[in-house]
This record gives C-alpha cells, structure tokens and sequence, in this order.
C-alpha cells in the first residue's frame, strides 16, 4: 500500500506527554485525542494538518510513558505513518500493535524539509521526497514484526492463542 | 557462550534452552498489571479480540492509581470500568482506594512480583521489579488486553548494558542520585531497547527502597527495564512476601554485555535533574538561588518508608518556607500506617506540608497539586517533561527526598547542609 502527505517535523526526544498531555487521557476516543494531538509541544498541531500527512521526527520519538493514547491521538489527528531517526520502544510496540506504521530513516529525516510531498510504499519501506526528487530506504521490519502486521495488528494475530 | 539474567529469563519464558539478544519471542507472562488509566483501553481490545476468560484470575494486578481518588467524571467512569472488571473476572489483586497504592510501590509490597519472574505492565515504570531480579517491563494497552487474554506477549530479546557502580558514598547521595548520574552520562536514549544491570559494591550496599528507586527510572534512559542480581537483601525482603514459588536467575559469568559502564561515586554529589530532561543533570553546589513555589515527596520513585524518614528527619522541628506548598504522597497505605506509627506524618504536618493517602496525582500533572504558568517546583518523581506536572510553562527539577525537604524549608533548590 502506497500513502501521500506532507511531512511535519519534530525535533528529537519528543514525549508522551508532548504528544497528549496527561488531562486528556481520560478518554480513550481516538477523534477525541486526535484534536489535542501534539498539543504539549506544537499547540493547534490538529487545525493545521491534513488527513494523510507524515510525522518526521529526529531521534527516541515517543518516549516517556507507555500511554497507547499517544499514537491513537496521532491515528486520530489523521497521520497516516511517522517516520523518526530513532524511536522509544514501548511507543514504537503500540504504533505496530494498533497499526499505525513506522520507519526509523535518519537520512529521510535530515534530508527533508517541514512542507515537503512524501510518498510511502508501506510494503518496502521505500520513502520518496516528491518536493526534493530524493528517495531513501528505511530500515525494514523484523520479520516477526511483519507477521503481526500482516496479521492486521497483535489483536488478530493473537487470536490463535485464546481459549 | 553464557547468558545475561533477561536472556535466560526470557529463554526459560519462552520454553527454550538458550536465546540472545535480537530474538524475537513469544513468552508466558507470570503477571500482568494495569492501572486506570491505561487498561480502559485495554478492555476494549480484550472485548475486540473476542476472549471471553482472562487466562488466569491471580496473576493480574488491577491497580487504580493515577486519577484516584476520582479527579472528575470521566476518571470515575474508567475507574469504575476497572473495578467491574476485576469483578467480572474475579481479578483477585484488584486494590479498591483505601486499600491501594502506587502500582510499582505496592506490587513488591505485596509480593506479588518475584525474582526471575516474566512482568508485563501497561505503565513505563514497570521496570522498577527489576530491583527484585525480575525481568519487568512496560508495554502498551493492547499488548496487555493480550496478555490478560493469553498470558503471552511478544519481546525482541534486548542486549544489556552493565553499570558497575564502586567508591563511598557521600552523605546526603542515595539511589535516586546514582541513576541520575546513569542518566546523566547515557542520555536520555542512551539505553533504548536495553537492559540496565546494575552491579558493584555501591549496589550490594544499597537497601531495596534504593534499588527500587534506581530501576524505577531505567525507562527515563529509554531502558527496556532494569535488573539488579538478587542477593541476601532481595531475599530478606522477598521471603516474608512471596506469594508464590519463584526461581532467581542471574547473568553467567561470560555473558555478553552489549556494554560496561563504570562510575566512581566517591565524588558524586546530590544531583538535580533540570528541566525539561531528566539527563540535563547537575550537581547540587552548582545550583544558584534557583527559587520555588512547589515540592512533591512521593511517587513510585522516591514514595518509600526509607524516603519519608530522610525528608522527615531534615523537617523536624523546622517549618516550610512561607512562599512553598510541600505535598508528600506515600507510595502504600502499609508506607501510609508505618509513617503514621513512627510519627513521620506528624512531623510533615507539623512543618506545614500537606500529606495524602497514596495516588499519582501531582506526579503526572493529573490533579492534586497542579503547577499554575511560571511556576517551579522541586519533585522526588521521575519525570520533568515540558508540562509534565502542569502548565507548559511550569517547571520541575528533580532531585532525591533530602533535597526535596530543605528546598521545601529554605524556598529555593537546597542542600540539607545548607539548613540551619
Ligand atoms: S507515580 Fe508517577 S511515574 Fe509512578 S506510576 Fe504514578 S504517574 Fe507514573
């Protein structure tokens, strides 16, 4: 599956907390969250972006608490994949565990500007900067990861292990 | 070749003989915890996965401390979501307010997480089992909707990093300053996907609310969790809790470490962790007449007995700086009657701090203590994010329990030498 949007960049060590403040996580509704999405550091984030549009984001994306409201608020904002040098891990396991997409690509980040058209083959990884004509590779997912995906998420692919 | 701890963990986890790290596995969980805020979240993906039963009713933990006792509306309905859950499925460890207290301080109490054991929480802080020589870690919410469902979960098998902690301590420095230190020389990603071990004669000497506090903060080094090798202290602490058989495992002796850190701290003073990261670290004499309107004691970090008596014993028979609110949460009720017995409470009381039954509250900027804009307070919590305990234009500076207190008595970031 191909996805089209326009980059938005973040610097590196972005947190959970930045990403959905703590007053909001008394909801669990995913249009709800989206609307303060990215509230605790780039404050009217959700009014300013489209549906389809890509995170980039510098190093350890995500880190902080273990809040799976944090990728349902940028699923909910409409982000359809975030691309980062680096992620935390419990963020990185919720984004493949709720299907939201991610590539770690430091040269797709350091080599893209705020505004700029981005294509992504989600099967390959292969990310293309249409406003730049510049193509990179991101790291692929584990196989094991895959699997998961491929599943449609952990929900389904552990449903061969319940009683 | 020999094995770390989390290797032979997660191998004895996953029914295999051997795994190294970058294997992916998929392991029987010996509990899972949730707390409420993140298992709403949870039931809803249990509910989609179609499970009918939890795979086994005494190894979760349902815990509702942060928005507890209910903040608003809404946190009363994710708590009482908790609650008819655990009825439900007569979750045996549900603890209802009064009963509860912070999950990482309570768990260990309460002996429910043991040494060797496989620990899936959905709260980053689970790592603080570590300390007890478990492989704990935090995950997300449809992870544990799994793992109560399954009693699995999934794990890349991390490499470990080792941390040989030697020298004397000074007076004043304790756990909470050993991992900032940690913090300080890594970064605040300098363990991502990695276990911190902890080890060396500063460890060995160290009480379990120490080691508790050390692990606890792995996470804020991007840690997959922590581990310290059990030894006769986890095994006092351990035998008069148990509530089940457990099997300590401990790294051979030619593991492969991904890599080892020594630090001296002999010359380690108490360190602050400045705003907005907990590796932006200093140490305290470098700390100039930074004033404060806020101190918190508490928190799964620094919310133990251990660190109420060293605040206490520098309050006694002082009093809070006019211009400073002190709020001081105990990490359990048991913390919470122990405090009570020894006449820690009366002291805080006494110095003018307000005390609460124990909750997450102020840590995490819930509620109980908010910072308004331009506000600063000192905090023995974790985490000193951007907004994290109230208006983003608020700050936290953390620091250890000692530092806490004579900040809260002279009004601005201090050390206990400074007090008169
Ligand atoms: S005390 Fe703070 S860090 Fe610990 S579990 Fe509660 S909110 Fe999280």
């Amino acid at each position: 599956m191909k996805i089209k949007g326009i980059a938005r960049k973040f610097p590196k060590d972005v947190d959970t907390d930045a990403i959905i403040p703590a007053r909001y996580l008394n909801t669990q509704d995913e249009k709800e969250l989206g609307k303060h999405c990215m509230e605790g550091i780039r404050p009217g984030f959700y009014d300013e972006i489209n549906t389809g549009d890509i995170i980039m984001a510098d190093t350890n994306f995500g880190c902080g608490s273990s809040r799976e409201h944090a990728p349902i608020a940028i699923k909910g904002a409409g982000i359809k994949c975030v691309v980062a040098k680096s992620f935390a891990r419990i963020f990185y396991r919720n984004c493949i565990n709720i299907g939201l997409p991610v590539f770690e690509c430091s040269k797709a980040f350091d080599e893209s500007d705020e505004g700029d058209v981005i294509s992504i083959d989600l099967e390959n990884g292969v990310i293309y900067n249409e406003t730049k004509n510049l193509s990179f590779e991101a790291t692929p997912l584990p196989e094991f990861v895959r699997d998961i995906i491929n599943a449609g998420g952990l929900t389904k692919f552990a449903k061969k292990f319940i009683k | 070749m020999g094995m770390t701890a989390a290797e032979k963990i997660l191998a004895k986890h996953a029914g295999k003989k051997e795994v190294k790290a970058g294997d992916f596995v998929f392991a029987n969980i010996d509990l899972v915890l949730g707390n409420d805020i993140t298992s709403p979240v949870a039931f809803e993906q249990f509910k989609s996965l179609g499970a009918k039963e939890v795979f086994d009713k005494e190894r979760i933990a349902l815990v509702p401390d942060h928005f507890t006792p209910n903040k608003d509306l809404k946190s009363a309905a994710n708590a009482k979501m908790v609650r008819e859950f655990a009825r439900q499925h007569q979750i045996s460890n549900y603890f209802e307010v009064g009963r509860m207290g912070i999950e990482h301080v309570l768990l260990p109490e309460q002996g429910l997480v043991l040494p060797g054991e496989l620990i899936v929480g959905s709260d980053s802080h689970t790592c603080t089992y570590g300390a007890l020589g478990a492989f704990a870690t935090g995950i997300g919410s449809t992870d544990a909707a799994v793992a109560m469902a399954t009693g699995k979960a999934w794990f890349r098998v991390p490499e470990t990093i080792k941390f040989i902690f030697k020298g004397d301590l000074q007076k004043w420095v304790s756990g909470k300053d050993l991992i900032l230190a940690a913090i300080g020389k890594i970064g605040v990603d300098g363990a991502l996907y990695q276990v911190m071990e902890f080890c060396g004669e500063v460890i060995e000497g160290l009480s379990m609310d120490s080691r508790f506090t050390m692990c606890n903060m792995a996470i804020e080094a991007g840690g997959k969790t922590a581990f310290i090798a059990p030894d006769d202290i986890t095994l006092e602490y351990v035998s008069e809790r148990a509530q089940r058989d457990y099997q300590i495992e401990i790294s051979d002796k030619d593991a492969q470490y991904a890599e080892t850190i020594e630090i001296d701290v002999s010359e380690l003073e108490p360190l602050v962790a400045c705003p907005p990261s907990p590796a932006n670290v200093q140490p305290i004499s470098k700390i100039d007449n930074i004033k404060i309107d806020q101190v918190v004691i508490g928190s799964c970090t620094n919310g133990r007995l251990e660190d109420l008596r060293i605040a206490a014993e520098i309050l006694k028979g002082r009093k809070i700086h006019p211009n400073v609110r002190m709020l001081v949460f105990p990490g359990t009720q048991q913390i919470y009657r122990e405090a009570l017995k020894e006449g820690i409470i009366d002291i805080f009381v006494e110095a003018g701090a307000a005390f609460s039954t124990p909750t997450c509250g102020p840590c995490l900027g819930g509620h109980m203590g908010l910072l308004a804009e331009g506000e600063r307070a000192v905090s023995t919590t974790n985490r000193n994010f951007v907004g994290r305990m109230g208006h983003p234009n608020s700050e936290v500076f953390l620091t250890n329990p000692a530092l806490a207190a004579a900040s809260g008595i002279l009004g601005r970031i201090a050390s206990p030498e400074e007090v008169e």
